[in-house]
């Protein structure tokens, strides 16, 4: 036995180690394959042995194989039991193999998870953290659903290395267990709180990962991440916030005015770029996300232009190539503002870098106009030139169709020239994008009537042209063209010039190289232009060019005939006969041309695409309706059939309908159009789709076009685009000329073709076209409705993820777990109490070995004892299941208090709003954080708001209502600031009222709640600010906001905004506070006791910014009062002079308390428990809504509400250094009464009477 | 979302490849293929920011990448990455890497002259250098950004591992030292930005 150890250990030294192997790999390059399937089957030599190290040593040598690409799923048991070894060396090398090749499809997966629970509770952290590690890559629904439950308890573990990576990897439970999503959203939430910056990081991270998938969700969250944006110093957190704000924007506009300012702070503070650039474009979906055109923003657009030009022009080809995607976002809603930075792109075009110039290819799509149309394009066909890369040269292709022919061939002023342009593109070879070219073609030519002569002429030229037929047909995509070319000549040969020139070319023996589709084509529509020859000779006793002609069809035909491609061969032979007949009656002197013309008269009309979906459904046919009577409830739920019937079936219900009586028809219609104006996936119908023209038959309805023709129609060789552009130019010039005459009219009877005139009206820019074109609009059904598919992936792992958190997070009206979404604990075979849901679980999790039973039973219980651990509403859940079941009478007690104080109050169900969604309502509709220069000046009067806050809204209501906002009362703002106040509250109730209209139809439940609660009679809260006064004077202004530190508990942070208030550069600002015993400001290390602090910015005249102080206090149950100093230098052009400010901090013992959330029984046992003291305090005559009263408490001074039944409240908040602060709140008659209880009295008193102060100011 | 991180040198061999999303193992070979040819023929002084190839992603994901060397560092990722972050993020990896395997003491001063990475180190040190990653990156989420801290995780676990005696205990070490000896001379100058270090050994491990 013994020398069997040696043996084996002598063995392994020969072994390879993974250092060997990539070596040997290295040595062996000519017989590399060799090499190393030797060496795999040495591996499994190894595999074979007991000794674990060889083990783990071969698995070592497999995850590099597997990198070159072997499949080592062989091998996936051996790994496992590497993964199971108790030495982390093993195990490291284990997990790793495992994350690198275990997917949901290896089966020996379900053998692991009994190891991983193991490491997830062992002792050591690193076995933990690896088996986290590896657990993120494979995951699977069976790991996750058995193992949720383990890694939510690991991410409250002691450890923040095992606490952030337990976060992390809920998102992949997540999405292979949608289930645990809400029963763990509540912890997760409370993660984003952490203390260690590591795990609150990991939070945000998980939560901005599901937020962005499901926005609407996470809205609720908005508050505390505008917290944490605010204070969180580290920029991967910033980042991922600020682009979650981006997602949610959308949503909720009111956001997005609240973000504005901080972000345009950080813009200008920032000093990295990745943030500069995130909080840049966040802005920009913001402003998308707003109305446009709002006044008070174009500072904000032209502050993300201006800095993304400096992104542009940086040498750094990174940020050059972000600054033109950010920009081409902007370029969506705010053209203006980028066009005027069209030197900059034009210059991006000639960039080395092709990432780069196809951004700015991108943007030039929005920067055409009428006027510089033809100059860009021309630019770009340079470069087409130029170009070296097929993708490059295709891109710019579709580009430059994409410019042209955008809303409708908009900028196109001239159609000749484009006709050339595309010309001029058939000349690039090797082009993917031939049938782009055609497409464009064919539809220029159907669509602009006045353009088809000349579209006819150079088909004529490109089917003449031999270039298009040389070089391999199959490669060569252009040949497309020859498509659109032929068939152009074909269907307006009345056009062509020589008919039987072009007949001649589509005859020739190289056609038959063409694609089998562009042949048929190419036969069809020789035999239209037989048709154009013949009826061209009849007039004229030429009878024998017309014989000649049907001579050559027979002749060249039978090449067709003999095609492979089926679809030719048919058309030909049919065609040929049909000419052999036509030759006999040629030679009878019969006159066939008008017989052979009646074969392909009347003209094709463009229809648009998808018309056939979206005939409408006609009047009084209501497909919701039942015909029978419905057969079952369920099938209500099925998707209404949006206007997808054709109108030859809708016929056949017509005559059920007649019967129907007329009101009941009203009626139904009525209801029937209320429900699609309210529906938002019912896209109304714009005016313009409904521009067809039905009602004339025939070829009459499409506009005639009049086309006034300065250009001669004669074409030498190639056309020149390039002499259009000058044609343009001297066109406009003398349009310029003949304006100032203003002899316009007489210009154009002189100068038409005596053609009618044109009168079309002129463009904005002054541009007229050069001939006034009529695009005939495609053919719609009337009435119909543009809508688009929705094309949402059903796969997606994310639908599942889609869940309402917001009920789940507002404590009191919870819509409890249900059963099937507990998390499945384990529990214990012998347990005499199991759920059905748990009993299913067990069944699932495989048969562990029986020699582990014994040691399982015991980390089960231990487990157990952890799982009672777990947060309080999902505790409580289980207990009321308990009681279902067995009643555990020990703690009943514990819940009996809690229901009394729940419902002593008031018998009825709660109806108070959903609390959460409530508070983000309050909370958006305070103003923004940073006050205006009046802001604080005058003490706000009673109910109404404050009227320098109403002013700083004010423009923003105004904006979102333009209609309301009468031009009178801008004008006298400042004088009828009552009248003002009224009109403003007015406004913004019914600003309110719309929005719940508008949310009503696909906002989520948590929205629902506040509409069917009691908001929608309250009325809009008033906005408010916690910012005060400190300090003024001629040249600064400085107001402050104290808050606790969330981490730290003998901290507080006081914000203060400086504004400037002077014409004069502000810079090298000192802030210095003359500490007490009790509080002092945190100075950094080195600096003395009586050192100022450096403002960390400068302040150009009228900017303001805000800036960060953290004083340490040691006992906060008093208030108290700090005197300071502020000094600073007042730059001017020619002077700067020292100033100084002094100014008294005010500690209220409100601002060291923090808002807590607080469930109510926890609330309950808080004042059951007898540890505090009591005291209560009476307003009188105070004359405000109650939901006015309990925000401004929660808002002033930082209170949650717990519970609200009719008028009566208990809140809660704690401060920094762990106090609890219990209100009850009643109302009756003007009086408020509150009773407060808290751990410490003399904090108590100072805190109502703080609240007392509050409302006498009121 | 980080969607793969591939390695691999100027000639397309990997060197170092997770996929955070499951691909077999023969598509993963097309991956690296697909990746390496869209990088490599991009010059050093374009943008580092590529719309991502037709087998990995599609219109949401973007590849971005850093050129060393020898070696491209190259991360797939979704819209919900900061780009410019992603590129910061490589190059702590590399720094992170350059401290683990090189110098454990001045870990300050290091932004400066570690900015490259010796390719020898992920030939022969994949393992260490997936170690070092996944407490980067987890599961395709960044993980830890702080430096310092993981160092001292990757250093913790590494003098956990001595402590057990290391996988290729001290019998082994013996025998591979005297293998090498028989070997071709293997360059061992690495270009460290502008300085040339003579490294004493390959691996510090």
């Amino acid at each position: 036995m013994a020398l069997k150890i040696v043996k084996g250990s002598i063995d392994r030294m020969f072994d390879k180690n993974l250092q060997d192997l990539v070596r040997g790999i290295r040595n062996h390059k000519e017989d590399e394959a060799k090499y190393i399937s030797t060496c795999i089957d040495e591996i499994k030599q190894e595999l074979k042995q007991d000794n674990i190290a060889v083990k783990a040593n071969a698995v070592c040598k497999l995850t590099y194989l597997q990198m070159l690409g072997y499949d080592v799923s062989w091998a996936a048991f051996n790994i496992v039991e590497v993964m199971s070894s108790s030495k982390f060396t093993y195990k490291r090398i284990g997990y790793l193999a495992a994350s690198q090749c275990f997917h949901e499809g290896t089966d020996v997966i379900m053998l692991t998870t009994n190891q991983i629970r193991k490491d997830l509770s062992s002792p050591n952290q690193y076995d933990t953290g690896v088996a986290l590690t590896g657990l993120s890559c494979f995951v699977t629904p069976d790991l996750a659903r058995d193992l949720a439950n383990d890694i939510m308890t690991l991410m409250s573990h002691t450890k923040p290395y095992i606490r952030k990576k337990a976060v992390l990897i809920m998102y992949k439970v997540f999405l292979k267990y949608p289930e645990s999503l809400r029963p763990a959203f509540p912890r997760l939430k409370e993660k984003l709180e952490d203390p260690d910056p590591g795990v609150q990081s990991a939070a945000v991270n998980v939560i901005c990962e599901l937020a962005r998938r499901n926005p609407k969700n996470y809205l609720s969250l908005a508050p505390l991440f505008f917290k944490l944006m605010t204070s969180s110093t580290n920029n991967w957190v910033l980042i991922k916030i600020i682009k979650l704000f981006g997602a949610l924007t959308p949503l909720e506009p009111r956001l997005g005015k609240k973000l504005i300012e901080p972000l345009t702070n950080l813009i200008h503070s920032t000093s990295a770029m990745s943030l500069l650039y995130e909080c840049v474009n966040t802005v920009i979906a913001v402003l998308i996300s707003l109305s446009s055109g709002m006044p008070n923003h174009s500072a904000s657009i032209q502050l993300c232009v201006q800095k993304l030009r400096i992104l542009i022009e940086d040498s750094d080809q990174n940020l050059k190539y972000l600054g033109l995607l950010a920009m081409s976002k902007i370029l969506k809603t705010h053209p203006k503002s980028v066009q005027s930075h069209k030197d900059l792109i034009l210059q991006c075009l000639d960039d080395k870098d092709e990432s780069i110039r196809l951004r700015a290819l991108d943007l030039l799509y929005g920067m055409v106009s009428k006027k510089n149309l033809m100059e860009i394009v021309k630019k770009l066909m340079l470069h087409v030139d130029k170009a070296e890369g097929t993708t490059y040269r295709d891109e710019l292709l579709t580009k430059i169709i994409d410019i042209c022919s955008q809303s409708n061939y908009q900028y196109i002023t001239n159609f000749e020239w484009y006709i050339s342009i595309l010309v001029e593109l058939t000349r690039l070879e090797g082009t993917r994008h031939g049938h782009l070219i055609a497409s464009q073609m064919l539809d220029v030519a159907i669509r602009v009537k006045a353009i088809r002569a000349f579209a006819v002429a150079q088909m004529a030229m490109l089917l003449d042209n031999a270039h298009l037929l040389t070089g391999n047909m199959q490669r060569n995509g252009i040949c497309e063209v020859l498509y659109a070319a032929a068939w152009i000549c074909g269907e307006f040969s009345e056009h062509l010039e020589d008919p039987n020139q072009t007949l001649e070319a589509m005859l020739r023996p190289k056609v038959a190289t063409l694609p089998g589709h562009i042949q048929a084509v190419y036969v069809q529509n020789a035999a239209k232009l037989f048709a154009t020859v013949l009826r061209k000779h009849e007039g004229a006793t030429d009878s024998q060019a017309a014989q000649e002609t049907s001579q050559l069809l027979v002749e060249r035909l039978p090449l067709f005939v003999q095609s492979a491609n089926l679809e030719v061969q048919e058309r030909a032979s049919c065609i040929l006969q049909l000419v052999k007949y036509i030759q006999k009656l040629q030679q009878k002197d019969v006159e066939v041309a008008e017989e052979v013309s009646a074969l392909f008269a009347g003209e094709l009309n463009p229809v648009a695409p998808k018309a056939q979906k979206k005939v409408p459904v006609p009047e009084g046919l209501d497909l919701d309706a039942w015909i029978n009577e419905p057969p079952s409830e369920s099938e209500s739920e099925d998707e209404k059939p949006k206007a997808v019937f054709a109108k030859e079936e809708t016929k056949h219900s017509r005559p059920r309908h007649t019967e129907v009586d007329e009101k009941e028809l009203a009626r139904r219609r009525e209801a029937r159009k209320q429900e699609q104006a309210n529906n938002p996936f019912y896209i109304k119908s714009s005016p313009s789709s409904q521009k067809v023209y039905q009602d004339a038959p025939g070829v009459e309805h499409i506009p005639v076009v009049q086309i006034d023709l300065s250009v001669p129609l004669k074409v030498p060789g190639m056309p020149m685009s390039d002499q259009y552009l000058k044609l343009e130019e001297e066109r406009r010039q003398k349009e310029k000329a003949e304006k100032k005459k203003k002899e316009k009219k007489k210009k154009r009877e002189k100068h038409g073709k005596g053609k009618k005139h044109d009168s079309g009206p002129e463009s904005e820019e002054d541009i007229t076209p050069a001939h006034h074109v009529d695009i005939v609009t495609e053919e719609m059904p009337e009435n119909a409705l543009p809508s688009d598919d929705d094309d949402k992936d059903p796969n997606d792992p994310h639908k599942a993820l889609d869940i309402d958190l917001d009920n789940l997070l507002s404590g009191t009206n919870c819509r409890p777990l249900a059963d099937t979404e507990k998390l499945p604990v384990r529990t214990h075979r012998s347990e005499p109490l199991k759920s059905p849901g748990e009993d299913g679980d067990v069944e699932s999790v495989p048969q562990e070995p029986k020699k582990r039973s014994s040691k399982e039973k015991k980390e089960k219980k231990k487990d157990k004892d952890k799982d009672r651990k777990k947060s309080k509403e999902e505790k409580k859940k289980k207990k009321k299941h308990k009681h279902d079941a067995e009643d555990e009478p020990a703690e009943l007690p514990a819940e009996e208090p809690v229901k009394s104080e729940e419902t002593n109050e008031v018998a009825t169900p709660p109806t108070s709003t959903s609390a959460e969604a409530s508070d983000l309502d309050f909370w958006l509709s305070s103003t923004p954080v940073a006050p205006t220069a009046k802001e604080v000046a005058a003490p706000a009067p009673a109910p109404a708001p404050a009227p320098e806050t109403s002013l700083a809204a004010a423009p923003d209501s105004e904006a979102d209502e333009p209609k309301d906002a009468e031009p009178e009362e801008k004008c006298s703002k400042h004088k009828k600031k009552k009248q003002k106040k009224e009109k403003e509250k007015e406004e913004k109730k019914e600003k309110k009222k719309k929005r719940h209209h508008h949310h009503h139809h696909h906002s989520d439940g948590g929205e629902d709640s506040v509409q069917n609660g009691t908001m929608e009679e309250e009325e809009p809260l008033p906005p408010m600010s916690n910012y005060c006064l400190l300090a003024e004077n001629s040249y600064i202004k400085m107001v402050y906001d104290i808050q606790g530190n969330l981490q730290d508990g003998s901290q507080v942070v006081v914000s203060v905004i400086f504004e400037n208030k002077s014409d004069s550069f502000l810079k090298s600002m000192e802030f210095n506070v003359l500490d007490s015993l009790n509080s002092k400001l945190q100075r950094p290390e080195g600096a003395g006791p009586h050192d100022g602090l450096v403002v960390p910015f400068q302040l150009p005249p009228g900017v303001s910014n805000e800036a960060r102080f953290i004083f340490s206090v040691q006992s906060i149950v008093m208030p108290q009062k700090l005197k300071g100093t502020l000094t600073f230098i007042v730059k001017s052009e020619d002077s700067s002079t020292h100033e100084k400010l002094d100014f008294k901090l005010h500690f209220t013992c409100t601002s060291y308390l923090i808002t807590t959330p607080c469930y109510s029984d926890a609330y309950a046992k808080l004042l059951e428990s007898g540890d505090l003291k009591s005291s209560s305090l009476r307003l009188e005559g105070v004359n405000m809504p109650f939901h006015h009263l309990l925000a401004r408490i929660c808002f002033h001074h930082h209170f949650s509400v717990v519970e609200r039944i009719d008028s009566c409240a208990s809140m809660y908040s704690r401060s920094i250094q762990g106090h609890h602060v219990c209100l009850l709140v009643k109302t009756a008659d003007q009086t408020v009464s509150i009773d407060a209880k808290c751990d410490e009295p003399s904090l108590l008193g100072n805190v109502l009477d703080e609240i007392k102060q509050t409302f006498s100011q009121c | 979302m980080i969607k793969a991180i591939l390695i691999f040198n100027n000639h397309g061999k990997p060197r170092l490849i997770r996929f955070y999303q499951y691909f077999a193992e023969d598509m993963q070979q097309q991956i690296i293929r697909e990746t390496f040819h869209l990088v490599s023929k991009r010059d050093d002084n374009v943008c580092n920011f590529l719309e991502g190839g037709s087998l990995i992603g599609g219109s949401d994901y973007k590849l971005i990448y850093r050129h060393y060397a020898t070696l491209y560092f190259v991360f797939c990722v979704d819209s919900s990455e900061s780009e410019l972050g992603i590129l910061d993020l490589i190059q702590v990896s590399v720094i992170i890497v350059n401290v683990c395997f090189h110098v454990q003491v001045f870990v300050e001063t290091l932004d400066k002259c570690f900015e490259n990475v010796c390719e020898l180190d992920l030939i022969f040190h994949m393992d260490k250098v997936h170690y070092i990653l996944q407490e980067v990156v987890m599961g395709g989420m960044v993980l830890e950004t702080n430096m310092n801290e993981i160092v001292a995780q990757v250093e913790l676990q590494n003098r956990m591992e001595k402590s057990e005696g290391g996988l290729s205990a001290a019998p082994a070490r013996a025998v591979s030292a005297v293998k090498n000896m028989n070997l071709p001379e293997i360059p061992r100058n690495i270009n460290i930005g502008d300085i040339n270090i003579k490294v004493p050994s390959l691996s510090p491990f």
